[in-house]
């Protein structure tokens, strides 16, 4: 079957207005009788949910975590991309648009980016009139510095906390409307389950984390904005908590899952430094501004960087790239990184990691400058590393880090379920193969303020509104199957943890379904990852009770769906015969180890329609055309 | 090297906790303290024991989940570093630590080392924004903000709204909390137009809540893990004045 973004017609820069035109609207005096149930409190979640909460609809918000403040987009360092052209530096909505299309290798839909890119400008104002604390020069205006894949300084922070601060100004939104009483909040809930009737997305089942209590919530209509998935690979730089669990128990209830082999790996982390290790640091690539990558020329080279002349250091960025050098995308910089370390150069005691050295920029700029632009991140280093990276290099690794991956939606932000929408890093709309940084925040925030408030009505005009309440049969099927699964998990009381799988898991992804990927690969994690399965279902052990606060049964059921969704991932990348972005292929190269993308075959969303678990997902296809950008091949030299 | 813990266990709200010890064996100064528990955690599951249950997420210093009183100081011994960001490398062979919840009125055990902290999200639900509707906001460039309030501002909002100042107050005040909001939003134009109602209601909404009030000990300050200044304690009483000066004028 061959799907249908639905994005509008006419030129590009009209598509969005001329659509909103034609949107259904919701009667301001009908909208408390539609009920929104919004999962996930990040920045499109909690956007979202407080837009539509100022709009008069009844909204009920749900999140894992203890106060909706702490969502993972709360870790975002580097910032937020808006087309202002406040530095005159040659910027407009057309280059972002472009620069988000490239950056994604062509594998995006021009509509929504277009949009994405066009409303970049709204959201700098909107959180400046919210109170987020963005950099400001001394005659007080807003200050832009450069970031990966861009040649101009678009990209709006607040230190290396822009995330948390863009968060805070939506939580506040949010927290205005529970005052309000249109929003109500549901903290430390976890959605476990999607119900569909007739077709539509009426209603979630929740597990409150505290009691136990497995509930159901009725609504006009659901939003997911539950965030990526790449916990999958164990170590990634996600929240503890990030899971797939929502999104993909709504693929098991008939959403289409686009793309799930675009994963990112981000190539400034913290390296790991042992078995122990739980999860992965992020350092924003901003550092990149600053910061020379290199390794020594000679393999196995011993030396302290600091004695190691420059004439010996092999900066490989601005060697290979000399156009961008170290601002390449994230994904050929990471590739580079794990080159040079499979070659034996690598840094550190385990040899997997490359220097991130400012001795340049020091020497330029002076240690107060450098301090100013990054000090709560070498602040950061300094804490988890125990080394100072004013007097040494920084070393670094990549570590997945985004998923640009997640549910079919079309340009109404709709998936193929009518009625279930998805924000943010869940869907897999506007970043294509590849995201570029301080592009996320644009997009959670850009979907949860300025799209969802406006394509929602259109189809909640058409909806009666409290058509189903949750004595529906369906919401008690779906409250059964949920005790059942957890009762299940709770009577296998087998000899490994839960984390033993989920780390398992993790190395038969990094390994095969990682930075490279090869047929042979592929193949096999897809033997292994059921194999590993129903090990899993024999032989892990689930302490405690489901009736009261139990964290490891939480994580089972997260990890149980990772190994359901692994496979899909593997599938999905084995389908995909060419290298685009985040998904490189070792068959399909450049002779020089470029991506070699195949536009003719390729140049499609894949969307997998769940078939059952023992079944091959069927797979839907959605053309993509490109109408206003040349399909070229994405060099960065 | 290897510890010997006492961790705070109590099944449920209103059951009675304790003290309990633990041994950790071969942990590695390279570990984080979570990682530490994870391990221990993993151990207990192997022996059919439950595991110890804490608050945890992002694990890099920022979502503000963590929350443990070690050896009686709130987030540990290092200083500006929360529980997730502390490492083993300041701990040695040998070493006894004392692993306990967030202490307060306001903050009531759930199990274990976890807290109910939501009587802060109350506060800001009280006032801590400012009202505006999304979209029909002027041009991000139109009101210009001094690089030094801007700071200032910045500063404040870096509040990662752990609860760690509560915790560590004598009086369980919420003071430092409220008062970074306070300041962050009344450091800029747009902030001004509800200042003074803001302060009025958000520490009337910290009074009840639970919180106590604030007598200067300045614990708060030492605790914070984002280096939050009690000079915004000041400041949140400059404008507790500025606002009921106005009300009897």
């Amino acid at each position: 079957m061959l799907l249908d973004g639905k994005c509008p017609s006419g030129p590009l820069s009209e598509k969005w207005e001329r659509h909103r035109q034609n949107l259904k609207l919701v009667n301001p005096a009908n909208k408390r009788k539609y009920t929104i149930l919004v999962v996930g409190t990040g920045l499109a979640g909690a956007s979202a949910a407080a837009t539509l909460g100022e709009l008069g609809y009844n909204v009920e918000a749900f999140c894992y975590q203890d106060s909706p403040r702490r969502g993972h987009s709360i870790a975002a360092q580097g910032g937020i991309n808006a087309a202002k052209n406040y530095p005159n530096d040659g910027d407009s909505i057309f280059r972002l648009f472009y620069d988000t299309i490239k950056g994604g290798d062509f594998r995006a839909r021009e509509a929504n980016v277009y949009r994405l890119a066009m409303l970049s400008n709204n959201i700098i104002d909107q959180c400046v009139a919210q109170g987020v604390p963005f950099a400001r020069d001394y005659a007080g205006y807003l200050d832009n510095r450069s970031f990966g894949g861009a040649q101009v300084s678009r990209t709006f922070y607040a230190r290396g906390q822009t995330g948390q601060q863009l968060l805070l100004g939506a939580y506040a939104a949010l927290m205005r409307q529970v005052k309000a009483g249109t929003v109500r909040l549901h903290p430390r809930s976890e959605m476990l389950d999607v119900v569909i009737i007739d077709g539509e997305a009426k209603g979630i089942t929740v597990r409150d984390m505290v009691t136990g209590h497995v509930g159901s919530y009725a609504g006009d209509a659901v939003c997911l904005c539950t965030g990526g998935y790449a916990n999958v690979f164990y170590l990634s730089t996600n929240a503890m908590g990030s899971n797939v669990t929502a999104a993909y128990r709504a693929y098991k209830k008939g959403a289409f899952f686009a793309n799930p082999c675009y994963t990112q790996i981000h190539p400034t982390c913290i390296p790991v430094s042992g078995e122990h290790q739980s999860k992965l640091t992020l350092m924003s690539e901003s550092l990149r501004n600053d910061g020379r990558v290199w390794v020594p020329k000679m393999n196995g080279d011993k030396r302290t960087p600091n004695e190691i002349p420059h004439a010996e250091r092999d900066y490989f960025l601005e060697r290979k790239y000399p156009g961008f050098g170290n601002l390449a995308p994230r994904d050929i910089a990471s590739r580079s990184a794990k080159e040079v370390c499979d070659e034996g150069r690598g840094t550190g005691s385990s040899g997997f990691g490359v220097y991130l050295d400012f001795e340049d920029a020091i020497k330029r700029l002076g240690e107060s400058v450098i301090r100013e632009r990054y000090g709560n991140l070498f602040e950061m280093y300094d804490r988890i590393t125990g080394e100072d990276a004013y007097k040494q290099p920084m070393r670094i690794y990549p570590a997945p880090h985004y998923t640009m991956g997640g549910l079919w939606v079309d340009y109404n932000l709709q998936s193929n379920v009518p009625g279930l929408f998805v924000l943010g890093e869940a869907n897999f709309s506007d970043h294509g193969a590849n995201r570029l940084g301080a592009s996320a925040l644009m997009q959670g925030l850009a979907d949860g303020y300025f799209v969802i408030p406006y394509t929602i009505a259109g189809y909640l005009a058409q909806a009666v509104p409290g058509r189903v309440t949750a004595a529906h049969p369906a919401f008690i099927k779906s409250i059964e199957d949920v005790n059942s699964l957890t009762k299940k998990l709770l009577s296998i009381n087998g000899k490994k943890t839960v984390n033993d799988f989920h780390r398992e898991l993790g190395r038969i992804m990094w390994e095969h379904v990682g930075m490279a990927r090869s047929e042979e690969g592929l193949k096999r994690a897809l033997k292994l990852i059921p194999e590993l399965r129903s090990e899993f279902w024999q032989n892990v052990k689930v302490p405690g009770s489901s009736e009261n606060l139990n964290q490891e049964l939480e994580k089972a059921g997260r990890v149980a769906d990772f190994l359901e969704f692994g496979e899909l991932m593997a599938r999905d990348a084995l389908n995909r015969e060419e290298s685009c972005g985040g998904h490189f292929r070792v068959e399909h190269q450049m002779p020089d180890g470029e991506a070699k993308r195949d536009d003719k075959n390729y140049c499609y969303v894949a969307a997998w329609e769940f078939k059952g678990l023992n079944y091959e997902p069927d797979m839907h296809k959605e053309p993509l055309t490109f109408e206003n950008v040349a399909l070229a091949v994405r060099s960065y030299k | 090297m290897n510890l010997t813990l006492f961790i705070w266990r109590q099944k449920g709200r209103d059951t009675k906790g304790s003290l309990e010890q633990y041994e950790a064996k071969d942990i590695s100064t390279e570990m984080s303290f979570l990682e530490m528990l994870d391990e221990v955690n993993e151990q207990l599951i192997k022996n059919n024991q439950e595991p110890i249950a804490f608050d945890h997420d992002c694990r890099e210093g920022i979502c503000g989940m963590c929350s443990q009183v070690i050896n009686g100081v709130p987030h540990g011994p290092q200083q500006r570093t929360t529980v997730c960001q502390l490492h083993m490398r300041h701990f040695k062979d040998g070493d006894s630590i004392y692993i306990e919840p967030w202490r307060a009125r306001a903050f009531p055990v759930i199990k274990d080392l976890i807290t109910d902290r939501s009587s802060m999200d109350s506060i800001i639900q009280a006032g801590g924004y400012i009202s505006v509707h999304t979209g029909g906001v002027p041009d991000a460039n139109a009101v210009l903000i001094s690089k030094e309030n801007a700071d200032t501002a910045m500063d404040a909002s870096e509040c990662i709204g752990c609860g760690a100042c509560v915790a560590a107050c004598p009086n369980g005040s919420a003071m430092l909390f409220t008062a970074a909001k306070i300041t962050h939003l009344a450091s800029l134009p747009q902030g001004q137009i509800e200042a003074a109602r803001r302060v009025c209601i958000m520490t009337e909404a910290m009074l009840q809540n639970g919180f106590g009030n604030c007598s200067n000990h300045y614990e708060c300050q030492a605790a914070c893990p984002k280096g939050i200044r009690v000079s915004f304690i000041a400041k949140l009483n400059r404008e507790f004045m500025k606002a009921h000066l106005k009300d009897s004028v």
